[in-house]
C-alpha cells in the first residue's frame, strides 16, 4: 500500500490530469456529480453519493453516434473517431465500481457495443473507500464491501491522508507513471510513498469502523429470497404492483440517478442539411418508452413501474447467473419525489419478516 | 393527527366518502408516500406530520375522474388549495367527486436540510412536542430546530386555505418573516452576465428526469409538447443548450399566470435547481405590470395573461428596444 505524502490533494489531481483526462466528483451549483477536472473545480472526494452515478464515464447520458450528410445523390457518413484518448475516473465508490461489471455484462456481451467498449478500454478506474455510509445504503446485500472497493486502483482516506493500492496490471502501470510524474516535481514533497505498518493499521481501523456501521444500517439484512427465474410469473402477477405504483409520477429520476439502468433511445435529428443521430438514456418509467407503430404495450404506470423492478430483480439475474441489476447505492431512495423505491418493492414482494 | 383520523372515520361511517388521498409512512421515519386509503382497507400506515410536504392536488385529476366510485376525500394544506382551485378553473378535476378536508400546517421539514444541518449520517428524525427535531446519527442524538430546516416554500409562506368542504382548525402560528421576492430581487440586481452565469450553472445541472414537470399541478397537458415526437421539439437527450435555453424557461412561461408558487418543482428536483425562482420572477412581473394577482385564490377569475383589458400595459412600454 502507498500513501500520498503531499499536503494538498490538488497536487495529486494535477499530476494525474497532466497524464490523462481526469474525471472527479465535482461540485457545481451546490451539487456534486462527476465532471472533467481542469484545475479550477471544487473536488469533493468526501461526498458519499454523487447525484448521478459514475456510469456517465462509460455510458454518457447523451452521445453523438453519427452524422449523415446529403450532397446531390451522395450521402456521406461521419462517425466519431475510434481513437479515443485514455482517461481516468477517480473517486468511484464500491457500489458504482460494481455497476461497471453489470453494464459490462450487457454491453460487452455479443453484439458488443463498440461505443461503450471504446470507453471501457480507454478508462482507468480509481475507487475510493467509504468512511461513513448513509442510512439509504445497502451495498452489502449484493456482496459489495464499501471498505474494499474494486477498480484498477483503490484508495482510502484515513486520518486525513490518502492511501493508494493498485489492483490490476493497468493500475500498476499507471501508478508507476504517476510516481515518475510526481518525482519530476522534485521541489515538492508530494509523492506516493510506501505506507508504514502504522499507516496500514490506520486504514484497517477505518475499514473496521465502516464495516461496523454498515452492519447497523436498516437494510443490512434485506432478504432477496424468491427473486429469481423460478418465481418470475409469481412476481409478475403479484397484485401489489398496482398499489406500489399508484403514486408514481412517471418521472425518470430513479432511472437517471441509477448506476445500473442501461436503457437508451436513439433519435435522428434533421440538422437542415443532413441528419444527426444521437443516443441518450431513456427511462422505462416514461410513457413513450415502449411506444411503437402498433401502440404501447405498457399502457399504464403500473406496467412501466413493474418493468423497472422486474428487470433489476428477476430478468437480469435470470440472464446473468443470478446477478441482480442493483448495487444498493440507495440513490433512488434519496431522490424519488414520492419516496417509493426498490427496497419497498423487495419488502412487499419478498419473503415476509417473521 | 388524531382529529384528522376521527374526521375521516366519521366521513367513512356516514358514507360521505369511500376513500382518502393522504400520506403513508415508509421505511424511514421521514418517508411519506402519497397513498389512497379505502374504507375497506382502513387507515393502516396513515400519517400526517412535519414530513408531509407533497402537494396531493394533482392526483385528483385521475382520482376524481374514476367512474363507479364514490367521493374521494383529499387532505389539502393551505398551499395545496391554491393548486386545487386552479385545477377546477382549468376543468381538470371534477369537484363533485371530491371532498376537501383542509388540514393545518406550520411548514414542512426538508430532510435534505436536516442531513446538511447535522453534517453526518442521519438514521432517523423524530418530531417532539415543541420545535425541536430529534436526529439519530451514528454519533449519538442531535437536536435541530424545525424552523431552520423547512422547505423554501414554507420559509416564505403566507398562504391560507382558499377552498374546502370542511376544515380542521388549529392554533395560529407565527408566520415566517422572510420576503418571498427577496431572492428574485437579488437576481434582478445582478448584471445580465452574472445572472446568465447563475442560471447557466444551475440549469446545466438538469438531468432531464422531468420530475419538475410531472409533479407540477399546472403542468397537466395530456401529452407534453416535449414528449410528443410529432411536435418537432421533443427530446430526451440532455444537452446544455436544451435545458439552459428551452425546457425550463418554456415551462415557466407556460405555467405563468397559472403557477400558484406551490414550490413542488424545487422540492422534487434531484439536482436542487431553484426552479421556483423562474416562476416567482414571472409572478413578480405580473404583479408589477397587471396588478397584484395570486393564482388559485379562487376558481373563477381570469388570470392576467388570459384576460384582456384596455388598461393592460403595452409590452413595448415595459421592454423597449435594446432591453431598456
Amino acid at each position: 500500500m502507498l500513501k500520498f505524502t503531499g499536503n494538498e490533494l490538488t497536487t495529486l489531481y494535477s499530476a494525474i490530469s497532466g497524464l490523462r483526462k481526469l474525471y472527479l466528483p465535482i461540485e457545481k451549483g451546490g451539487e456534486v456529480s462527476y465532471g472533467p477536472y481542469t484545475g479550477t473545480e471544487t473536488v469533493r472526494l468526501d461526498v458519499l453519493k454523487t447525484v448521478k452515478s459514475a456510469k456517465d464515464a462509460f455510458f454518457p447520458q447523451s452521445e453523438f453516434l453519427m452524422k449523415f450528410k446529403a450532397e446531390g445523390k451522395n450521402i456521406t457518413l461521419e462517425t466519431p473517431s475510434e481513437e479515443m484518448e485514455d482517461f481516468v475516473v477517480m473517486g468511484v465508490r464500491a457500489c458504482d465500481a460494481r455497476s461497471f461489471d453489470i453494464l459490462d455484462s450487457v454491453y460487452l456481451a455479443k453484439p458488443v457495443d463498440s461505443y461503450y467498449k471504446t470507453r471501457r478500454d480507454h478508462g482507468l478506474v480509481i475507487t475510493h473507500a467509504c468512511n461513513e455510509p448513509a442510512a439509504t445504503c445497502f451495498c452489502t446485500v449484493f456482496g459489495i464491501d464499501p471498505a474494499k472497493p474494486a477498480g484498477d486502483i483503490s484508495t482510502w482516506t484515513a486520518d486525513g491522508t490518502l492511501y493508494w493500492e493498485a489492483n490490476t496490471e493497468k493500475g500498476k502501470a499507471f501508478t508507476e507513471e504517476l510516481e515518475k510524474a510526481l518525482a519530476e516535481k522534485a521541489a515538492e514533497e508530494a509523492k506516493l510513498a510506501e505506507a508504514t505498518e502504522e499507516d496500514i493499521a490506520k486504514v484497517e481501523a477505518e475499514q473496521a469502523a465502516v464495516t461496523e456501521m454498515v452492519k447497523q444500517l436498516p437494510f443490512a439484512n434485506l432478504d432477496l429470497t424468491g427473486f429469481d427465474a423460478e418465481h418470475m410469473m409469481e412476481k409478475f402477477n403479484d397484485p401489489q404492483w398496482k398499489e406500489l405504483s399508484r403514486a408514481c409520477l412517471g418521472c425518470g429520476t430513479c432511472t437517471y440517478v441509477c448506476p445500473t439502468c442501461q436503457c437508451y433511445d436513439i433519435r435522428d435529428y434533421d440538422t437542415g442539411h443532413g441528419v444527426q443521430r444521437i443516443r441518450c438514456w431513456d427511462s422505462c418509467m416514461y410513457s413513450d418508452f415502449t411506444l411503437m407503430a402498433g401502440g404501447n404495450s405498457r399502457k399504464t404506470q403500473v406496467e412501466r413501474f413493474r418493468q423497472r423492478f422486474m428487470h433489476k430483480l428477476i430478468y437480469h439475474p435470470s440472464n446473468h447467473e443470478g446477478t441482480y441489476s442493483c448495487v444498493g447505492c440507495g440513490r433512488c431512495l434519496d431522490k424519488c419525489p414520492i419516496q417509493m423505491n426498490i427496497v419497498k418493492v423487495i419488502k412487499a414482494l419478498g419473503v415476509k419478516e417473521s | 393527527m388524531q382529529r384528522i383520523i376521527d374526521k375521516i372515520q366519521e366521513l367513512f361511517a356516514n358514507d360521505t366518502v369511500d376513500r382518502v388521498l393522504g400520506w403513508k409512512t415508509g421505511e424511514f421515519s421521514w418517508e411519506r408516500t402519497p397513498h389512497v386509503f379505502t374504507k375497506e382497507g382502513g387507515l393502516d400506515g396513515f400519517v400526517y406530520d412535519d414530513f408531509c410536504g407533497a402537494n396531493l392536488s394533482k392526483y385528483l385529476i385521475d382520482e376524481s375522474a374514476k367512474k363507479d366510485a364514490g367521493k374521494v376525500l383529499v387532505l389539502l394544506k393551505p398551499c395545496d388549495t391554491y393548486s386545487y382551485n386552479q385545477l377546477i378553473k382549468e376543468h381538470r378535476v371534477k369537484p363533485e367527486n371530491i371532498y376537501v378536508l383542509a388540514i393545518p400546517c406550520r411548514g414542512k421539514v426538508n430532510v435534505d436540510a436536516v442531513k446538511a444541518a447535522v453534517g453526518t449520517t442521519v438514521l432517523a428524525v423524530e418530531e417532539t412536542e415543541g420545535d425541536d427535531l430529534k436526529v439519530k446519527t451514528f454519533r449519538g442524538e442531535k437536536i435541530v430546530n424545525r424552523n431552520d430546516v423547512l422547505f423554501e416554500k414554507c420559509q416564505v409562506c403566507q398562504k391560507t386555505h382558499q377552498v374546502y368542504d370542511e376544515i380542521i382548525e388549529a392554533e395560529p402560528y407565527e408566520r415566517p418573516k422572510k420576503d418571498r421576492f427577496a431572492e428574485v430581487e437579488a437576481l434582478e440586481a445582478l448584471s445580465p452576465e452574472e445572472r446568465y452565469e447563475f442560471w447557466r450553472t444551475q440549469l446545466s445541472k438538469c438531468i432531464r428526469c422531468n420530475a419538475c414537470r410531472n409533479v407540477c399541478p399546472a403542468c397537466n397537458c395530456r401529452t407534453c409538447v416535449f414528449d410528443n415526437a410529432k411536435s418537432g421539439v421533443a427530446t430526451k437527450a440532455n444537452t446544455d443548450d436544451f435545458e439552459e435555453n428551452m425546457f425550463h424557461i418554456i415551462r415557466a412561461f407556460h405555467v405563468a399566470g397559472r403557477c400558484t408558487d406551490c414550490g413542488e418543482c424545487s422540492r422534487v428536483c434531484p439536482q436542487n435547481i431553484p426552479l421556483h425562482l423562474l416562476n416567482r420572477k414571472y409572478i413578480k412581473d405580473m404583479n408589477t405590470y397587471y396588478g397584484e394577482y395570486q393564482a388559485g385564490e379562487d376558481a373563477e377569475t381570469r388570470g392576467p395573461l388570459t384576460n384582456f383589458t384596455k388598461e393592460d400595459v403595452e409590452p413595448s412600454i415595459v421592454y423597449g428596444k435594446g432591453g431598456k
